[in-house]
């Protein structure tokens, strides 16, 4: 066994051996040999191991340097790609899981379509039974939407005007911007449908059908489908056509940027106004007698028509304002 | 489970759309594409909120003339709540789409991975 034999001589039994046969001198005289400093190095030689460690801290620079290299080659060929794909399947799997317990929550609810669902309580069946004597609204959402829950209605106005006003701020053209206008991603038809005659010519037939059926299911509200939120974007919507058919300098003459939100201010404000004269009454219980009329004419239903019209122009000039602002920048 | 898609036909396809419209929201680098998975969610609330207010065998919820029985309707108020939403909707709309369009005049292009990394470089 050579490997023993060779380490034998530093052993702690060659000591204890050594010791045994020639007494403490013998492991004093080690001691003291050990404590004896070892000679110095040549400068020669200290010279070598400072080239050497140079050598070895350049080689592992050059080593480190060429692994961030190959890192960033990698984020940016392959890294890019692979973390792309982690995304997308990450992202498919938290929405497959949304989905999942979305499904098992569904499952636990009761039957489409059952009576006994916790959804039909007393509120609604109120609404329906006392609706059309107390609203005079045959259209039960109608009474629902502009009488028992007219602040509601009134949030959702302010809500579009504020929508309104948010993007009139944003897409507003800068006069004096000397670059001119940068196209928009969303105009699609790119160019001026002014003057396209088919355009022209079933606008004459379509728009004044349009805005009459806009008008009257605005107006129509309480008694059958419809209401100042459907009515009015159908009116925004006949704007719209008449704006491209007709040339949208004629109709911006006529709606305004300030004629416009002048319009949509009065209505919010005719609403707030007569809502608060209701509220008011209603809670110090003032009798406050609005003719409810005969169901199923227009002239019924008390507020709920008036409050429709205000609805259904906000709409209407919000949908056309959007409209304008989207494609031209300005009304 | 085994009655979702007897008992819970609607629902589950609102719950589907939804997963569609989130799973658009969160694969599209296009800002456009982006606000069309929000409506696509939109509108599968709006298809959850309307099979909710469904009641088997009832009328819409308009007045018929003789009919003023409370339990010949279904449920107005799931359409009211509908309504909210989509009026919330259009104008949440308008404002992305108003915003995507000042970024597209600032970046000229609408995809959002470009967007960050043209940000990052204007703001050094």
């Amino acid at each position: 066994m050579p490997k023993i034999n060779d380490r034998y001589p530093a052993s702690a039994h060659k000591r204890v051996s050594d010791w045994l046969t020639n007494g403490f001198t013998g492991l004093d005289r080690e001691m003291t040999q050990a404590e004896t400093p070892p000679a110095a190095p040549s400068a020669e030689a200290a010279g070598q191991a400072e080239d050497a460690f140079q050598e070895k801290a350049r080689r592992d620079r050059e080593r480190e340097s060429d692994l961030y290299a190959r890192l960033h080659h990698w984020s940016v060929t392959r890294g890019e790609r692979q973390a792309r794909l982690l995304y997308r399947f990450l992202a498919v799997i938290v929405c497959g899981g949304i989905v999942f317990f979305l499904l098992r929550t569904v499952s636990a609810l009761p039957a489409l379509g059952r009576v006994d669902a916790p959804v039909n309580n007393e509120v609604s069946y109120r609404y329906i039974s006392r609706g059309p004597e107390e609203t005079g609204a045959v259209n039960f959402v109608s009474g629902m939407i502009l009488d028992y829950r007219a602040f509601d209605t009134l949030g959702e106005s302010s809500v579009l005007f504020l929508a309104s006003c948010a993007v009139m701020m944003l897409l507003r053209l800068d006069r004096d911007d000397a670059k001119g206008p940068v196209p928009s991603p969303l105009s699609l038809t790119g160019g001026d449908l002014h003057g396209d005659d088919i355009l022209r010519a079933s606008s004459l037939v379509l728009f004044p059908v349009i805005a009459l059926f806009g008008a009257a299911v605005v107006l129509n509200g309480h008694s059958s489908p419809g209401g100042g939120f459907a009515g009015g974007a159908i009116l925004g919507g006949a704007l719209m056509l008449l704006s491209n058919a007709a040339g949208e300098e004629r109709v911006s003459r006529l709606i305004t940027e300030r004629r416009a939100s002048l319009a949509i201010f009065t209505a919010l404000l005719f609403y707030a106004g007569a809502k608060s004269v209701v509220f008011y009454t209603g809670a110090n219980g003032i009798p406050l007698d609005i003719p409810l009329g005969e169901p199923f004419s227009i002239l019924s239903a008390g507020l709920i028509l008036p409050l429709d019209m205000c609805v259904g122009l906000i709409v209407a000039l919000t949908m056309y304002g959007f409209y304008r602002l989207f494609t031209k920048g300005g009304y | 489970m085994a009655a979702l898609f007897s008992d819970h036909l609607y629902e589950a396809a609102a719950m589907l759309l939804f997963g569609v419209g989130f799973t658009t929201l969160l694969l599209n680098r296009n800002l456009l594409k982006k606000i069309i998975g929000l409506n696509v969610m939109d509108t599968a609330v709006y298809l959850f909120l309307a099979s909710m207010g469904y009641i088997e065998g009832r009328f819409p919820p308009i007045l018929r003339e003789g009919v003023t029985d409370a339990s010949a309707y279904v449920n107005p108020v799931p359409a009211g709540l509908v309504l909210t939403g989509i009026v919330v909707s259009v104008s949440v709309t308008a404002l992305l789409l108003a915003l995507t369009v000042r970024l597209y005049e600032r970046f000229r292009t609408l995809n959002i991975d470009e967007i960050v990394l043209l940000a990052r470089k204007g703001e050094k």
